[in-house]
């Protein structure tokens, strides 16, 4: 490669020739190496008389081409077309003459796809009516599931105890390492932030209170909760979204056996049990946590932490902490599945689904925990 | 059977079906039959609907118009308790195979067997073994299917697609994607399969080899009108037709060679 370039040093040039005797023919005379990295003009820059009426090559001059050329010849081209100028290629070399044809032939357009065009006021109703769609879609989900799970009560659904377990398993104890740790920590820093301005009323001893009601009410459960969507929430999305890309879907649904039944009630009913069971394993580690800055930094001994603990600290913290996390795995099994059970047909659609299952479970949790505090509070739990 | 011998021999049929997604039209005012023991192909151009027909006739999606009449009853208004026996006579293979990659071959084809017949843990392996077998995958049991190649693939969805020995079998692009002789044997086992076990045949499909081997009947579906434009033998089709769209399809392009 290198060593033909070195042989074929000749400029790239380009220029029109007029014709005295017939008036409106242009010969386009092309000299030189014309390839893509020699800096070749650009197609508009080629003066064309305005009375031009026909083009022609002459291209004897041309040494070596590849797409460069071709790019070049095809934009004139298209100048030539919509300033009605006949362009006669005879005069190019065989192979770029052959190309252009092929690039200049219409290509048959295969089937009517219509492209939604329209303005603004198209575009904001189109969003409306996409909206009210999917507000449709997820209440037919979420009926579809709950005839399921009734179904599944009386013995009637075609789900199997084994795929329960086997979900149960992905979701719960294959978590565990990684729930010990955010758990443990989250007890951790919480009694950290909490002692520091603790220390400067000496009220040091308060800090297990603070474990006490901040971990098993709100900080565990919303842990428990974002490290559950991120972790299965999103895998979930991505398994159904690739099962349907692969028509496994499809040949569940063409055997008479419902994806609801045999995909999404197993991982429905695992999140709703181990979101609550992973929870309060997350409560026992935060306040592990907790005591471990109560003991080494805030100077407190291990009865003095657990008698403030235990008696500011009620059942009804730990119980309203692991509702929330059991609404929690509701709301990311049906956010997951979901997504993955509507998924596009290709490999971008998975992705989306993954992405819009974990945001989705997010902002639903926020806004589940956002009510049940303000319920609590309201009937003084 | 018997039951469904006596309603119709007909175990297939369109009547008026228009299908589309939303507001876009894919084929509209199909009316069409498959005769039973037929091997019946739906062609076309690429996106002219072909596989969204399929998952009209087989029952995953609802026609925005129009009725599918399984054994002259018509299948949107049976109750879903009958729609899921309906379903359970048809066997699919699909395009990619469609195999649930979770579960290996023998789990695969075990399944529907699991789901809607009460045989024995044994008559099922046995089975399994057996349809495999037919295939050409004896000793595939255990292998899950990522471990095989495409072709492999598609003869293990074929094996789970006849598992419940179903009167109509349906086959997604059976050749698309394999070697010639793979395409080839696919074809063989096709035709062997309606005729030893008397099988409806209902084949998606755009491989002109495939459709001149193995059909006995036929429509064409056109990307442009958004209609069926022929229906019969694809011999006879090509023979008589006078749409060019349809002699392009069925001739490469090539124009009809007039043997006379």
């Amino acid at each position: 490669m290198s060593l033909r370039r070195k042989t074929s040093t000749k400029p790239v040039h380009v220029a029109v020739v007029t014709d005295t005797h017939t008036p409106g023919l242009s010969t386009l005379r092309m000299e030189g190496c014309w390839k893509k990295d020699n800096s070749l003009p650009q197609a508009s820059q080629v003066a064309i008389p305005q009375d031009a009426s026909h083009l022609v090559f002459d291209c004897d001059g041309i040494t070596e081409w590849d797409s460069g050329l071709l790019a070049f010849l095809n934009n004139l081209l298209d100048i030539a077309h919509k300033r009605n100028i006949d362009v006669n290629l005879d005069g190019l070399p065989e192979g770029p003459r052959r190309l252009l044809r092929l690039a200049q032939a219409v290509p048959i357009k295969e089937t009517d796809i219509s492209h939604d065009g329209g303005g603004w006021v198209h575009h904001i109703g189109q969003k409306a009516i996409n909206i009210i769609n999917v507000t449709l879609a997820i209440n037919r989900f979420i009926g579809e599931l709950t005839i399921a799970l009734l179904k599944f009560c009386v013995g009637m659904a075609h789900t199997r105890w084994i795929n329960v377990w086997d979900q149960i398993s992905k979701a719960g104890y294959q978590a565990l390492p990684l729930i010990s740790m955010i758990g443990y920590l989250i007890g951790l820093i919480l009694a950290f932030i909490g002692s520091i301005p603790l220390k400067m009323f000496g009220a040091d001893i308060f800090v297990a209170s603070l474990v006490g009601i901040g971990v098993l009410r709100l900080m565990s459960p919303v842990m428990v909760g974002t490290v559950m969507a991120g972790r299965t929430g999103a895998s979930f999305a991505a398994e159904l979204g690739s099962m349907n890309v692969n028509d496994e879907i499809d040949a569940f649904q063409a055997m008479g056996v419902s994806p609801m039944d045999f995909l999404v009630l197993p991982r429905f009913l695992a999140l709703c049990v181990m979101v609550p069971l992973l929870c309060l394993y997350s409560d026992l580690l935060g306040v592990l946590g907790g005591m471990t800055v109560g003991l080494f930094y805030s100077n407190l001994t291990y009865l003095e932490f657990y008698k403030q603990m235990t008696s500011t600290t009620t059942i009804n913290d730990l119980l309203v902490g692991v509702f929330t996390s059991f609404i929690f795995g509701i709301l990311i099994s049906i956010c997951g599945c979901y997504q993955g059970i509507k998924c596009g047909r290709n490999s971008t659609a998975v992705g989306q689904a993954a992405t819009t299952a974990v945001v989705s479970s997010m902002v639903c949790m926020t806004i589940a925990s956002a009510i049940i505090t303000v319920l609590t509070v309201i009937l003084k739990i | 059977m018997e039951n469904n011998a006596a309603q119709s021999n007909c175990p297939i049929e369109a009547v008026d079906l228009t299908m589309a997604y939303g507001t876009r039209v894919i084929q509209h005012d199909l009316n069409f039959k498959v005769e039973k023991g037929s091997t019946f192909i739906i062609m076309g151009g690429s996106g002219c609907g072909k596989s969204t027909l399929l998952r009209h006739l087989v029952g995953i999606q609802k026609p925005a118009k129009g009725h599918i009449l399984r054994n002259g009853r018509d299948f949107w208004t049976c109750s879903s308790k009958e729609q899921d026996k309906i379903r359970q006579t048809s066997g699919i293979m699909y395009q990619t195979g469609g195999l649930w990659s979770a579960m290996t071959l023998a789990e695969n084809v075990a399944f529907p067997l699991e789901e809607y017949t009460s045989l024995s843990r044994r008559e099922i392996r046995e089975i399994c073994h057996l349809k495999l077998a037919l295939v050409g995958l004896a000793g595939f049991e255990d292998f899950y299917p990522s471990e095989l190649s495409g072709g492999m693939q598609k003869r293990a969805g074929l094996a789970r697609a006849m598992a419940l020995d179903p009167d109509v079998l349906f086959f997604d692009e059976p050749s698309a994607g394999l070697d010639p002789v793979s395409a080839r044997r696919l074809d063989d086992l096709i035709i062997e399969l309606r005729e030893s076990l008397g099988t409806t045949i209902v084949v998606v499909t755009h491989e002109l080899a495939s459709i001149f081997t193995i059909a006995t009947d036929s429509i064409y579906l056109d990307n442009r009108s958004l209609t069926l434009t022929a229906h019969g033998h694809p011999a006879k089709i090509l023979q008589e037709t006078t749409d060019e769209s349809i002699i392009t399809f069925l001739t490469r392009g090539e124009g009809r060679k007039d043997a006379k």
